[in-house]
């Protein structure tokens, strides 16, 4: 079910997702460009976190800068077996979103994991725990553009 | 790879819950880790000049918002083209996410990646017919691959706090 929102949480929503000031009272200062108050803001982002519409105020890192290393994987899962093998691949603490999708290809899975030499690893154990091919795609060239979603 | 110490991963660790709502949430994450909150916006900045941060902001959940129909888009575009279309579809707004990866062949021939994250299905393919024509990949093999579920949606954990990492 959608969440109700009004005008002034849809523009605290489109306003936020691109960046959040960094001085002594951000919140004050983000309130002013939407044109309320802090007090009302704290508020809504409370409850807008509440209905689970906001997961949070935080950084994107960028994983490869620190050491770090992410890829896109996919297997092909056999239908009967997919809530279990998505059960098996989710209970690594390295996957951090997992997909089913319409194709042969049907489960698909970011890893990211702190040293690069841990993406070999962690696909030998997934397809040691599952019996099944991981195909490994990571990525050679990245387009940069924000993520962002209007509400 | 860039160097930081040990309070910036502790900074990094702090932030990936997300930045406390109080009026002063730098200073609230200096109290607990002995930094003052001068400090703390500073090492921040920092960190996103260098790009280790690339942005702080509100983060979503694109599926409670309505975002419902979310689509990878894939092509077959020769090693010497990819880039440029890759560039010219990330131009697009509703394109999210713009990757040249790895083939997989012969499981997998594709290496130009889109992601559109749209409210409905027909609108998100109306979109991705946009891009085939204005951006001239139609000629390209493709697929387009939508998600029916999510199975897990969680910031990237590091215990350093490397998360919501792409």
């Amino acid at each position: 079910m959608m969440a109700r929102m009004d005008e002034v949480d849809r523009r605290i929503i489109n306003a936020l997702q691109g960046g959040f000031p960094i001085c002594p009272a951000p919140y004050a200062a983000a309130a002013r460009t939407i044109g309320i108050d802090q007090d009302d803001l704290l508020q809504r982002l409370r409850r807008l976190r509440a209905d689970g519409l906001l997961s949070r105020f935080g950084p994107m890192y960028h994983a490869e800068k620190l050491g770090g290393a992410l890829t896109l994987a996919a297997m092909a899962v056999p239908e009967g077996r997919f809530d279990a093998v998505a059960e098996q691949v989710n209970a690594h603490r390295e996957v951090a979103h997992n997909y089913a999708r319409e194709h042969h290809l049907n489960m698909w899975f970011v890893l990211a994991t702190e040293q690069a030499t841990r993406i070999g690893e962690v696909i030998a154990e997934i397809e040691a725990e599952t019996g099944l091919a991981v195909f490994n795609m990571p990525k050679q060239e990245e387009f940069f553009i924000g993520l962002r979603f209007e509400a | 790879m860039i160097e930081i110490d040990d309070k910036d991963h502790q900074l990094l660790a702090r932030l990936a819950d997300g930045l406390p709502l109080v009026s002063q949430p730098y200073a609230e994450i200096g109290a607990a880790l002995g930094l003052s909150e001068a400090d703390v916006i500073a090492r921040l900045r920092h960190l996103l000049t260098m790009g280790v941060i690339r942005r702080l902001g509100l983060i979503v959940r694109h599926h409670e918002l309505g975002y419902r129909a979310n689509a990878m888009t894939v092509w077959d575009a020769p090693d010497d083209e990819a880039d440029a279309l890759g560039a010219k579809l990330a131009a697009y707004p509703f394109v999210t996410l713009c990757y040249r990866r790895r083939r997989q062949l012969p499981h997998w021939p594709y290496n130009l990646f889109a992601m559109v994250h749209g409210k409905a299905r027909a609108q998100v393919l109306t979109q991705i017919d946009q891009l085939n024509d204005q951006v001239g990949l139609r000629r390209l093999p493709h697929r387009v691959l939508f998600s029916n579920k999510r199975y897990k949606q969680d910031a990237a954990r590091f215990g350093t706090g490397l998360a919501n990492a792409r």
